[in-house]
């Protein structure tokens, strides 16, 4: 960001935010805005306590799994419906159809299905996560150029090493976007898991905090998982930028 | 057709052919591509398909490739019938297709790659291409740090580099800018002397023809049947700055235009 001229380091803007909200929970309006200040003490004494690292060890488990499944289900799934007409056809509307569905709505019927335990949570991030990533991949594969394909034909590509070595690279910054808007939808997935199927993890302690009035603490723990999705989709976008490249170029 | 003009200089017969197209008809759904079309294309000589849009001479080219098939007919390279694309023929793209993800020489190494060549001489041979093009010091760069010639002369050395009997050119420099058109076409000349290839080679351009051709096929479209084979005699041997002023080439030139102006909308 630029201001008269002079390039303001990375993350300024938040910085402009974060002293608003000192502002407003100084000015003392609500009890539900503590000061900024008050939450970083709470959380720097959070931290250390068992309970806060064994919900971040039991959401980091779950959200991990989750994305996993959600990637290498979702990326040759939509591979396979950029490249294959019929397959396309059969799967395209279900995926869209989830990919705007309320899955919030969805969970309860999970839990009839896969029971109360970190199981359905890590399902349930794995639905928010796959639709995103699977069209994202489709899309990549669909608009390879043709003469790259008809290229590795013609020098006698097998169909692995076209797949490796042409599609798959040239699909891979769109499969890189799709990833990591996956991976922020699955931080929603997980936390709504957790709060909705079994109260463990991080959505055991907003409920707790939330219903207790402990804002500080609530604020808290939500700036925690907002850094953790944060520097997660950086590390993404870095990826991103790195193969940006020859995205514009294919 | 017409028959075939007479040479002085050698006998075209069946045994001299690379290739051979025998009745090769394309049909796409209801459009008839390519009719009953036969053509012999001698070796270790450069044959253009010249033709208006829509004639179908990258739709044969393609055949010959292997990467299409044709609805009736056949195609032989060197005696043996063509089933796919094969170690025998290959292929320089009109838009390049280049790996925007890889370095010149792995391009240039590509088609070696895909062969199972192993990494240190597949290299060894590209950086000898990529010499003979007149890339070298370039090795480390990527496609899009290149301007449009240079990434054909990519291309071109990727097609040399496997060290294929024939090569399939398809409208290889119409992407480019004139003058760097001019020097390829110039260069092309030099390689069809030196590499001893068979040369298949896709134009719209008359004068491009005309210029870099042992013999050239008019194509004529609806549905595209080869009109007439043209074996210029007199300045092929002559240099390449004599070329544009030899009033065969003129001739030729003016012939062909008269025979394709009635086809250009």
């Amino acid at each position: 960001m630029y201001v008269y001229g002079h390039k303001l380091p990375a993350l300024s803007s938040l910085i402009l935010w974060a002293l608003l909200w000192e502002v407003v929970g100084r000015l003392g309006l609500t009890f539900f805005i503590p000061p900024f200040s008050e939450v970083l003490v709470t959380l720097v004494g959070l931290i250390p306590t068992p309970a806060f690292l064994n919900a971040l060890f039991v959401t980091a488990y779950a959200f991990l799994a989750g994305v996993f499944f959600a990637i290498a289900i979702g990326i040759p799934v939509g591979i396979l419906m950029g490249k294959n007409r019929i397959l396309d056809e059969l799967l395209l509307p279900w995926v869209n159809i989830f990919l705007s569905a309320p899955l919030t709505a969805l969970v309860p019927v999970l839990m009839v299905l896969f029971g109360f335990g970190t199981r359905t949570v890590i399902i349930t991030t794995a639905l928010f996560a796959i639709w995103i990533i699977i069209l994202n991949a489709r899309a990549g594969v669909r608009q390879i150029n043709r003469s790259l394909v008809e290229m590795a034909r013609s020098f006698g590509a097998s169909p692995m090493d076209a797949f490796v070595k042409v599609y798959f690279w040239a699909a891979l910054p769109e499969i890189l976007g799709g990833v990591r808007i996956g991976v922020i939808r699955a931080v929603k997935g997980v936390i709504i898991g957790q709060l909705l199927i079994s109260i463990v993890g991080f959505g055991a302690l907003f409920e707790l905090y939330s219903s207790k009035f402990l804002m500080a603490e609530f604020w808290a723990v939500l700036t925690v998982l907002f850094g953790l999705a944060f520097a997660l989709s950086e590390f993404l976008a870095y990826l991103e930028r790195k193969v940006s490249y020859y995205a514009a170029a294919r | 057709m017409q028959p075939i003009k007479s040479d002085t200089r050698r006998a075209v017969t069946e045994t001299d052919s690379a290739v051979s197209v025998r009745n090769v008809s394309k049909v796409y759904g209801d459009v008839q591509a390519l009719k009953d079309l036969s053509l012999e294309f001698p070796r270790g000589e450069l044959t253009s398909l010249l033709g208006p849009s829509g004639c179908g001479k990258t739709t044969l080219l393609k055949i010959i490739a292997g990467l299409l098939e044709p609805t009736s007919g056949q195609i032989e390279v060197n005696g043996a019938k063509v089933t796919g694309p094969g170690p025998d023929r290959s292929f320089v793209f009109q838009d390049f297709a280049l790996l925007p993800w890889a370095s010149v020489i792995r391009n240039v190494a590509f088609g070696l790659e895909l062969r199972g060549v192993a990494k240190s001489e597949r290299e060894a041979i590209a950086e000898k291409y990529i010499r003979e093009v007149g890339l070298a010091g370039f090795e480390k760069k990527f496609p899009h740090q290149l301007s449009g010639g240079m990434r054909q002369r990519v291309g071109l050395a990727r097609a040399l580099s496997v060290n294929a009997q024939v090569l399939l050119l398809d409208e290889p420099f119409s992407a480019v800018d004139e003058q760097t058109r001019r020097k390829f076409q110039e260069d092309l000349l030099e390689l069809v002397k030196t590499e001893k290839k068979t040369f298949i080679f896709v134009t719209h351009s008359i004068e491009e023809a005309v210029y870099v051709s042992d013999q050239i096929a008019i194509l004529l479209p609806r549905p595209s049947r080869v009109s007439e084979i043209i074996r210029p005699s007199s300045f092929r041997d002559k240099s390449v700055d004599n070329i544009r002023r030899d009033p065969e080439y003129l001739d030729i030139v003016d012939r062909i235009w008269a025979s394709l102006r009635s086809y250009v909308e």
